[in-house]
């Protein structure tokens, strides 16, 4: 390789340089070619800037805020609240859900751009809680699809990172979940 | 003004609707007949020297088995000028849930008579816009009430229905990876 120049940092003698395997399924040839599958590279993408949509229903949302907030950061994460659902990845439903705001819940839903994702996050999302009354809808789920539910009353910023970090793992493992042409 | 000298001077001059006037460690509850419950009140909020200027709360209560009258409206009355309180109950009968309005003098009323409309059924005569406040506008019955089913009426809440179809509706729309 040659030493500063125009050809920086390009392999001159292709049959001298080595693939090295970081991980698996990634090779590296030194120092800038990467030999990777899409899948990985743009699931990698997309489970390191989750986007979640804030929407506190009920007590779960004060301890979302503490996740948030500066002393467990989610911001490392590249976690970032949006105000919209059309900039938002997934959603917690951080709270309990009354029948009368379940229309919300799903319209906000159904705003949300695609690939989509929900986090049940607390007893009262997951299955009404204590509350199995008139007024409350027993678990989110009956009218949304859960990708992730979060235990607790509620549940401590530990547990919602850990929820977060269920759904990575989801996101890493799902195949041309990215393409438009499926 | 002690509170108790509010009620002696309240039932001195509406001797005949005063029901009742209790103490429980400072704090004095007088009980009073519904029907110029408006005039009384009017009385307490422009008398110079008790001038209960401020609405604290308006709630309803539901005594289903526990006393004649089934219901009753509780107005806590606090003065800002003279930093003197006082509760003022109204006994409702289950026959006639009907009671004056008391916007026309505090206009804060409006929303605690809503939710008392909404959710014991006793209706504000003279309300300006008596309308559900809590629970969906479609909705039946009222739920704070004592023989109210704690899950509801067996008939779902068409609102939910709704949502639920929707989801069903929406879900093979879905993407599955």
């Amino acid at each position: 390789m040659e030493e500063g120049g125009t050809g920086l940092g390009l392999i001159t003698d292709i049959h001298s340089a080595t693939l090295v395997e970081v991980e698996g399924g990634t090779k590296i040839m030194s120092p800038n070619i990467m030999i990777t599958s899409m899948d990985k590279i743009i699931n990698w993408g997309r489970y390191s800037s989750l986007w979640p949509m804030t929407f506190g229903l009920a007590c779960c949302a004060i301890e979302m805020m503490a996740t948030y907030a500066s002393h467990n950061d989610l911001d490392r994460m590249g976690i970032i609240p949006r105000g919209s659902p059309r900039q938002s990845d997934f959603m917690f439903i951080a709270g309990t859900v009354t029948k009368k705001m379940s229309q919300v819940v799903r319209r906000v839903y159904d705003q949300m751009p695609e690939p989509r994702y929900v986090i049940s996050v607390g007893s009262c999302a997951n299955s009404g809680g204590i509350f199995n009354t008139y007024s409350t809808v027993q678990g989110c789920d009956t009218f949304l699809p859960v990708d992730v539910y979060i235990p607790g009353c509620p549940p401590r910023p530990e547990a919602f990172i850990d929820g977060i970090i269920k759904l990575q793992e989801k996101i890493k493992s799902e195949h041309f979940h990215w393409s438009r042409w499926r | 003004m002690e509170p108790l000298e509010i009620a002696e001077k309240l039932k001195e001059r509406f001797p005949e609707e005063t029901l009742d006037i209790r103490e429980f460690r400072g704090q004095v509850s007088v009980t009073l007949k519904k029907d110029r419950i408006l005039d009384i009140l009017r009385y307490l909020h422009d008398d110079s020297a008790i001038f209960l200027d401020y609405l604290v709360d308006v709630c309803g209560v539901d005594y289903l088995g526990k006393k004649e009258k089934r219901f009753e409206v509780v107005y806590h009355l606090y003065s800002i000028k003279h930093r003197h309180q006082i509760r003022v109950k109204a006994e409702v009968p289950a026959e006639d849930t009907s009671i004056d309005s008391v916007v026309p003098i505090w206009a804060g009323a409006n929303w605690h008579e809503r939710e008392a409309y909404d959710l014991f059924g006793i209706t504000f005569k003279g309300h300006p816009d008596l309308r559900r406040v809590l629970m969906p506008e479609d909705w039946e019955g009222h739920p704070l009430r004592k023989d109210y089913p704690l899950k509801g009426p067996d008939k779902e809440w068409p609102g939910f229905l709704e949502v639920l179809d929707k989801a069903k509706k929406y879900s093979e729309y879905e993407w599955r990876g």
